[in-house]
């Protein structure tokens, strides 16, 4: 796709910093892969298989009178149990062979440009991401997955289920990768030292045939009890925000989807006092369904973590089952703040992002994964910020921030509508305006929903302004920034005409420009600079 | 202070025959609601039929009336390192996308486009609601202009 290959002349080998699979070889996955993947449904295959033969169970251990009648019987007193030992036999080798031949057949590749999946015994598939398009890594771990200590690693990439998905493998090993796949993609080359390898990670793909069974219950243990993100670093990074329980439930009860069943709940009351008791019935399903929601979001959030490392950032979230996902630099196209109404009091902000993969794991709110934070103080947004857009000045982005969530603050940093607004926006025109700084525009909007939205120019995808006729008579315009889809819309919607044409020249000339300094996308080829000689910077994608 | 949103541009316009195009799908949209507004009146005897048929003729008029300018108010500039497009008298919209987030290049042709020689060209980022198109190109034009574009978009590649 692009002309420019930057590492196509290396031929240096990569370096194993921390696993012996990045070599560029092909490599099997966990063996216990079948069973974690049929996992609850072979659970559920023998519950079924142990309930039909309860009775027989019964009768063999307590000789119980045998009353017959069942398939079982059947096939006994027709002389057929031979045969029928012989089918389940074959049946069992089958499955056994199958699962084994899944196996063998399923094996991944890291190389020095991409991560190859291939898979399938009849019909084969074979799947290669580029490493310099990855937009993620997320590490998960399902309940049944933990339990053995193996998880799921998805490398995440742009487009409509792309994403290269390597299940199972060991839980520490998927971490290792996890590093080994991001310094790869990196544009680091060769630099790294080498890591001691000889801790549990070549035992741990074994799946604890080295290790006694002792040992294997104490890792598990361990890992079970570990946060969502368990890191091999030395230091691993603590998380800059600390979800408080409190603040989580009380994020959740006032949330939208509260104010949605408390009408519900009026209008049964209502259906029940006129003597329509038969609404009951109907409405007790959907309270449940209510209710599932609303521990399902508590759960996904309540072990919530967000860090900054060398390689993105890294976000963690799940109780039972989790989720750890790094988004490496560069990656991210918009940022929202975003306060609803019912918060306000409390002062409560969440964090959303649009990026152009999304992970197959939903996420806390069973949408995609791009609710960044999904509740935190001015403080919580203020460490998560710097995360998430490095680019901008450390003091100029607080200041801005803060401009944005609190009305005390100075407010002159960003450029608001005029007063002939009002006419369209009554409420919000005070507060519809923007601001360029450091290469990214931050707009904010809003009076019911208060937004503050940053938007790299290095990743905006186009500029927009219109004018309709209403507009027109006001001296009005609108202006929208096209990013890549998510909840995050960047829009001004009244803006002065001669504000919203200069905000298009720059925005439009910004975008050229900063797009061609961008390096983040290969955030480590920049520090070892000419070494390469050809690394061909904003250029590489 | 001017009123009017306007960028001065260099703005390159379709072919005039882009006309006909907007002409015959004013029609055939007139004669598809005409159409079910007399079945309404008539056959499904709701009294209102008569009332939606005029104003559906009045609307296929003014569209009638205003093609002319509304195709001419469509425009593009191959800027240095971007594309420039506007469109619309009444519902102004410019739009800017840089070459260098070009995700593809469509050239499509209508069934009345095609008997008038003309394509439509849209240029699709990695963002939906971009929506650029180009539409009354002349087919060699659009052809040519779909190939300039991947070149400008091969040399000023960005990530995305």
């Amino acid at each position: 796709m692009t002309s420019q290959q930057p590492r196509a002349t290396s031929g240096v080998p990569p370096q194993r910093a921390l696993t012996r699979y990045a070599d560029g070889e092909w490599h099997r996955l966990h063996p216990a892969t079948p069973l974690l993947k049929g996992g609850i449904a072979l659970i559920a295959v023998l519950g079924v298989i142990i309930a039909n033969l309860r009775e027989r169970l019964i009768d063999f251990f307590f000789h119980t009178p045998n009353y017959g009648g069942d398939p079982i019987d059947a096939i006994y007193d027709r002389g057929l149990a031979g045969w029928a030992l012989l089918a389940v036999a074959v049946a069992i080798l089958l499955a056994i062979g199958g699962f084994y031949l899944s196996w063998r057949m399923h094996s991944f590749r890291i190389g020095d440009e991409a991560v190859e999946v291939r898979s399938g015994i009849l019909s084969r598939s074979h799947r290669k991401a580029r490493l310099d398009r990855i937009q993620g890594i997320n590490v998960q771990r399902p309940l049944f997955a933990r339990l053995f200590g193996a998880a799921k690693l998805e490398i995440v990439v742009a487009g409509n289920d792309a994403n290269v998905h390597l299940s199972y493998l060991g839980s520490s090993l998927a971490e290792d990768l996890r590093r080994d796949i991001l310094r790869l993609a990196s544009g680091a080359r060769a630099t790294e030292s080498v890591a001691t390898t000889d801790a549990a990670q070549p035992a741990e793909l074994a799946a604890g045939r080295r290790l006694t069974v002792s040992g294997v219950v104490g890792n598990r243990v361990d890992e079970f009890l570990k946060p969502a993100d368990l890191d091999h670093d030395a230091a691993p990074p603590a998380s800059v925000v600390n979800m408080h329980v409190g603040r989580l439930a009380g994020s959740l009860v006032l949330s939208g989807f509260t104010v949605f069943l408390l009408i519900v709940a009026a209008a049964v009351v209502a259906g029940v006092l006129s003597g329509r008791y038969w609404i009951l019935f109907v409405i007790v399903p959907g309270m449940l369904g209510a209710l599932g929601f609303y521990t399902r979001r508590f759960g996904k959030s309540l072990r919530y973590s967000i860090s900054g490392t060398a390689d993105g950032v890294r976000i963690g979230f799940g109780l039972l089952a989790t989720s750890s996902e790094t988004i490496p630099p560069g990656r991210i196209h918009a940022v929202e703040v975003l306060q609803p109404l019912l918060w306000r009091p409390f002062g409560w902000w969440q964090i959303r992002i649009n990026t152009a993969g999304h992970s197959r794991q939903k996420g806390a709110a069973g949408e995609s994964n791009t609710t960044t934070l999904p509740v935190g103080s001015v403080d919580d947004v203020q460490k998560v910020l710097p995360l998430l857009l490095p680019a901008i000045d450390d003091e100029q982005r607080g200041r801005i921030a803060m401009a944005g969530m609190t009305r005390t603050a100075d407010q002159s940093v960003f450029a608001d509508a005029p007063k002939r607004a009002r006419w369209l926006r009554p409420f919000s025109w005070r507060r519809t305006g923007y601001t360029i700084v450091d290469g990214v525009v931050v707009v904010r909007h809003g009076v019911v929903w208060r937004r503050i939205i940053f938007v790299p120019l290095a990743r905006m995808q186009s500029v927009e302004v219109e004018q309709g006729p209403v507009r027109r008579m006001l001296r009005l315009a609108e202006a929208k920034l096209h990013t890549v889809d998510g909840p995050v819309h960047p829009r001004l919607s009244v803006i002065d005409t001669d504000a919203a044409l200069e905000l298009f020249d720059t925005v439009a000339t910004g975008a050229i420009r900063w797009a061609a300094i961008d390096t983040s996308h290969r955030w480590n080829a920049a520090a070892e600079g000419g070494a390469a000689g050809e690394t061909s910077g904003g250029e590489a994608l | 202070m001017t009123q009017r949103l306007d960028i001065t541009a260099d703005f390159k316009r379709v072919s005039p025959k882009y006309v006909l195009v907007v002409i015959v799908s004013s029609l055939l949209g007139g004669a598809i609601f005409s159409a079910a507004a007399l079945f309404l009146w008539l056959v499904a005897n709701a009294w209102w039929g008569w009332i939606a048929l005029i104003i559906i003729l009045v609307v296929t008029l003014v569209q009638l009336i205003i093609a002319p300018r509304r195709a001419r108010a469509i425009g593009y500039q191959l800027r240095q390192d971007d594309l420039l497009m506007r469109r619309g008298i009444m519902f102004q919209r410019f739009v800017a996308v840089p070459y260098g987030r070009m995700q593809l290049v469509d050239v499509t042709r209508g069934p009345v486009s095609r008997v008038l020689g003309l394509a439509e060209l849209r240029f699709v980022t990695a963002a939906a609601s971009t929506n650029v198109t180009i539409p009354g190109l002349p087919e060699s034009d659009a052809a040519e202009l779909r190939d300039r574009l991947v070149e400008l978009a091969e040399s000023r590649r960005a990530g995305l």
